[in-house]
């Protein structure tokens, strides 16, 4: 696969001769091996959808939440380690809770985006703490209408229209590319949202997975939730008949 | 009861928060506020009025608001401390809502966290000077309840703050039943208002009524009472008093 370390992978603290930190990549292969994380920006809001690969059958369907609000109007969605990602929400929700109550007014996505990319740099610079294992993908909705962000490991974080993260993540970025954003509502996303992820899907390696999905948008009345029941199973089937047509090419 | 004002050496045994004021009396104060249970929910009345001591300072606060979904707060006493309450339960319903689970706080829950915050307060000697109603309704059943600065709470029919307690009480004990209709509900609770108005001096005369069903929060507008003041009783009122300065 990629060059091994040798040496300059053991800590955190240490840059390679090629200026690489080993580290951070080695924790990007965390978020890499956990199961696709889809965001789009549609013109009226955010979906933001996850592959939840389910690791035993006696789980219940509905456990093991993905996809966590912050505040009434953002939320995120995390792939990697999943302990991991429960620390960074949690963190989030303080910054979210604490913005509201010095400044009297929710969060900015963009101020939201920057506390929680410092905090995940944050543990890229002493060696008693490791790099956290998990991608997020942050969405939500305030005075500048919806904006969809991305965090790494390594505490990047850039703006998208359209982002996946996990293991799906080259196939989905395709497959997003070629939707038409800008004239899609969130209805029409959170199908599209459906149909990329039951694609992306490996049947092969992964056997069982559960779809969770959520959006921030007009319809929603700008709060973060879970998709409605009856839209997400209109999704569901609307994914499953799109692969079936797929196969029968 | 003797508060201790803060600057004084007995407060050492209680290290750094000494240094901090602790209520001692209220500032801005909202009278009372009346409540009972109807056959669809609860009905709520308070006046928009904000004494400042015995002056009739504000006569547009609103002292009745909606706690999530399930619930209608209704606050008497120093509105400073109503409008941090609000901030906490903000809060508190905040939370509730990120685990977006399908379940909501109720107003028993509610009324259980506003307890447990007045009584923690009054143990600390710093209460937060209010005598606040919660009424809701949540999967048919309705509740109502009380609490007030020294941690006593309980539920019932019908419950009242401050003079509430001495006029509008007696009468709602007399004509309150179950199953009242909304028309009746509002009826008796202007009556208990109507008393309020003419004897309580920190009343003003602008109120707003507010229902809490299974469907949600109304709150009125804005509205006044008719009052009359042509009683017999009340002409030349100095008639009967000897020796009057």
């Amino acid at each position: 696969m990629s060059s091994i370390g040798t040496g300059y992978d053991l800590s955190v603290t240490t840059f390679s001769p090629d200026g690489r930190v080993f580290q951070i990549e080695y924790a990007a292969k965390a978020v890499d091996n956990s199961g696709t994380v889809i965001g789009i920006k549609c013109k009226d809001g955010i979906v933001m959808g996850v592959e939840k690969l389910i690791a035993s059958k006696m789980m219940l369907p509905g456990s093991n939440r993905r996809i966590h609000s912050v505040h009434r109007h953002s939320g995120m969605s995390v792939a990697g380690l999943a302990a991991d990602g429960r620390q960074i929400v949690a963190r989030a929700k303080s910054e979210a809770t604490n913005y509201q109550s010095v400044y009297g007014e929710p969060i900015p996505v963009k101020e939201l985006a920057e506390r929680v990319a410092s905090y995940v740099h944050l543990c890229t610079l002493y060696w008693w703490l490791r790099p956290f294992g998990c991608g997020i993908i942050l969405g939500g909705y305030d005075r500048d209408g919806p904006q969809l962000y991305m965090v790494e490991p390594s505490g990047i974080s850039y703006k998208y229209f359209g982002a996946a993260i996990g293991k799906g993540k080259q196939a989905a970025k395709t497959e997003i590319e070629k939707l038409k954003l800008s004239e899609m509502t969130c209805r029409e996303g959170v199908i599209e949202v459906a149909k990329i992820i039951y694609k992306v899907h490996d049947e092969a390696k992964d056997k069982a997975f559960e779809l969770e999905m959520s959006w921030v948008c007009d319809e929603s009345k700008q709060q973060h939730q879970k998709v409605p029941d009856d839209l997400l199973e209109e999704a569901k089937v609307a994914a499953k008949a799109a692969l079936e047509e797929m196969d029968a090419d | 009861m003797n508060f201790i004002a803060s600057k004084q050496p007995e407060n050492r045994l209680l290290g750094p928060e000494s240094d901090t004021q602790r209520t001692l009396y209220p500032y801005v104060t909202g009278t009372s506020v009346v409540a009972l249970k109807y056959k669809d929910g609860i009905l709520m009345a308070a006046d928009m009025g904000g004494s400042y001591g015995s002056t009739l300072r504000y006569k547009s606060v609103e002292r009745m608001k909606p706690i999530g979904k399930h619930s209608l707060l209704g606050a008497s006493g120093e509105i400073s401390d109503f409008q941090e309450i609000l901030r906490y339960l903000d809060e508190l319903i905040l939370y509730d809502n990120m685990w977006d689970d399908g379940n909501s706080l109720g107003p028993k829950e509610v009324h259980n966290y506003l307890t447990r915050v007045m009584y923690n307060r009054r143990n600390k000697f710093n209460p937060l000077w209010n005598s606040l109603v919660l009424g809701g309704v949540k999967n048919g059943q309705t509740y109502l309840g009380m609490v007030n600065m020294i941690g006593v709470n309980f539920e019932d029919n019908h419950v009242a703050t401050g003079f509430g307690n001495h006029l509008a009480r007696p009468i709602l004990r007399q004509e309150w039943h179950e199953n009242l209709s909304f028309e009746d509900g509002v009826k008796l609770l202007e009556k208990c208002m109507r008393v309020l108005l003419y004897r309580d001096r920190s009343a003003v005369n602008k109120l707003q009524i507010a229902k809490i069903t299974e469907e949600g929060v109304t709150i009125s507008q804005p509205y006044s009472l008719k009052t009359y003041w042509e009683f017999s009783a009340f002409e030349n009122p100095a008639q009967g008093a000897i020796g009057s300065w």
